[in-house]
């Protein structure tokens, strides 16, 4: 008998609880961001709340991802992408407002090593040392796509030999579906290295991790679009929330972030 | 009161093991209820059929677009990826490699749960069950917190040059933890259900402990084992939380079916639904066979 209570109380319990945050829905922008721009757009992004007093609901992850997401009916109003690749795959679906797209920002790919260096890495022949732990993303994921283009660089130089490719790809212990993972594994000390943007090791980061600078002529510029949805029930105001980003003052945010100007 | 609430936890490990689930109809009652023809009863009948239609289209239409979504050639063809044949060839192998490991660790221990009382031994088959209601993704954290290299565990280990996380040895700990409640708590039911009768009688006729224990209690309680060890298999075959964060997604080493899914998501579709329905039939084959193991069970008390 005090069972059958126990149940009904317990399905009571359940109704309840899956009434919470069933209010009325908010007016707010939802904006899908590339994970390297975490950071950044959060701190944009509260700039926007301040001066429009419209909310603003990121979903940060790998390029790749959102553009699936989207390309299988996800709501965004606007999309910032890692590259130009997943950008231009919703442009081509007649996805996104052509004319509201333009790059905003760009990035350059890191080393990254957890500070006290425990394979003691110093260089980038070193990647190729038997035994390493390297954390790359995925081939879709924008900042494994890099990755993989700076280790094609490298070896077809003469300074890093024939080999040098396929020692570092049988290094590699894992491959991460966006940025964030691979800085959190290398932060946690469970890899040796990561391929990442210059723009991860932010103020926070810079206590756990160091970077390791790839040199210009194997670098590879990371191009940053952002564009407003064709179905954006908010167009106007996400074109300020663009405009906000390719202002001064956003400019300045991402800067800091260690972004590079467009 | 403490007789009440030892049996509800009885009747809570019977009611959640799958076997059973699947058997329910022979449990209990067992037999339909008899409805009259009136026409009250036919609105009854007539919603309960409109329910029954709803829930099966529910679960059968996301099963069936699977197999529409993209022409038949296409998938077959990309059964010739090597993403999908390194994660099949993962899959197979460290589920198998677990399933041993959880029947050859588990068997004892559910026969000493289901047989004998000891200190500790409410708190011991709480912490057996615990990985079954544990998220996925709690259980891939506690994992690497312990035996990642920082780990509490794998501090010590890395000092001897043995790593674990981010490694096919770390697929198949994530497997094992959380797969082997499946097994332990169906051959905990199965071993209970042998008749002690029996068990007496073979140790009075001069049967040796083990002899009683190989001879008489194994075979009685085999099918409910088989069926154990295949839901521990499926569950292992499924892993995908704990898998990713502990050990991490990397073709052929620890991307196992599901992780590919979710990155052939991102990128190849035709791949992520290839080895989609590849799980599907064996899902379906799982269920199958569970359901004749067990019935010959019953059929057998």
């Amino acid at each position: 008998m005090i069972k059958k209570y126990v149940f009904i109380a317990l399905i009571a319990a359940m109704a309840l609880a899956s009434s919470v945050g069933l209010g009325e829905e908010p007016e707010e922008l939802t904006v899908f961001t590339a994970a390297s721009l975490t950071g950044a757009f959060g701190e944009i992004g509260q700039l926007y709340e301040n001066e429009t007093g419209m909310s603003v609901a990121f979903n940060f992850d790998g390029s790749q991802a959102l553009r699936t997401q989207i390309e299988n009916g996800a709501y965004a109003d606007l999309f910032a992408s890692a590259n130009k690749r997943h950008m231009n795959a919703l442009r081509d679906g007649g996805l996104i407002n052509n004319s509201s797209m333009v790059v905003f920002t760009k990035n350059r790919i890191s080393l990254i090593i957890p500070r006290d260096n425990p394979a003691k890495i110093s260089n980038l022949s070193d990647l190729a040392r038997p035994g390493l732990k390297i954390v790359m993303g995925t081939k879709d994921v924008p900042v494994g796509d890099y990755a993989l283009q700076i280790i094609d660089k490298l070896g077809n130089d003469s300074a890093y030999g024939p080999d040098y490719k396929a020692a570092v790809l049988a290094n590699v212990i894992s491959q991460e579906t966006n940025v964030n993972y691979v800085v959190t594994k290398v932060a946690l000390g469970e890899a040796d290295v990561g391929f990442a943007y210059v723009s991860d090791i932010t103020e926070d980061m810079a206590e756990k991790v160091d970077k390791i600078d790839i040199p210009d002529g194997f670098n590879v510029i990371a191009e940053y679009p952002i564009a407003v949805m064709q179905e954006s029930e908010h167009p106007a105001q996400s074109q300020d929330f663009v405009n906000l980003v390719t202002s001064d003052r956003g400019k300045a945010i991402l800067e800091r972030y260690g972004f590079s100007p467009a | 009161m403490s007789g009440d609430s030892k049996t509800a936890e009885d009747g809570s490990f019977r009611e959640s093991s799958l076997a059973d689930l699947i058997n329910k109809e022979r449990h209990g009652t067992g037999r339909a209820i008899y409805l009259p023809f009136r026409n009250r009863d036919i609105a009854l009948k007539a919603g309960l059929g409109l329910l029954l239609s709803l829930a099966m289209a529910f679960i059968a239409l996301p099963v069936l677009a699977l197999f529409l979504r993209s022409p038949l050639p296409s998938i077959a063809e990309a059964l010739h990826d090597p993403v999908v044949l390194d994660a099949l060839r993962l899959s197979l192998m460290t589920s198998g490699i677990t399933t041993l490991i959880v029947v050859i660790m588990g068997t004892p221990i559910a026969y000493v749960s289901a047989r004998f009382s000891y200190p500790g031994k409410e708190l011991a088959d709480s912490l057996i069950d615990l990985p079954v209601i544990m998220p996925p993704a709690v259980a891939g954290i506690a994992l690497l917190m312990a035996f990642g290299r920082m780990g509490l565990a794998g501090h010590y280990l890395s000092s001897f040059g043995i790593s674990i996380a981010f490694t096919t040895l770390a697929v198949i700990l994530a497997q094992v933890f959380v797969s082997s409640p499946f097994y332990i708590r169906q051959a905990r039911t199965s071993f209970e259900d042998v008749d002690i009768a029996m068990e007496n009688a073979a140790r009075t006729l001069g049967a040796s402990r083990a002899r009683t224990f190989f001879y008489v209690i194994l075979p009685i309680a085999m099918n409910g084992l088989l069926s154990g060890a295949i839901m521990a298999f499926a569950r292992s075959l499924g892993e995908f939380g704990a898998t990713i964060m502990f050990a991490g997604n990397f073709q052929g080493r620890t991307q196992t079916m599901p992780l590919a899914i979710y990155t052939a998501m991102q990128g190849d579709l035709d791949v992520a639904l290839c080895i989609s329905i590849i799980l599907v039939a064996f899902s379906f084959a799982v269920i199958v066979l569970v359901k004749v193991l067990t019935r010959r069970v019953y059929k057998r008390c």
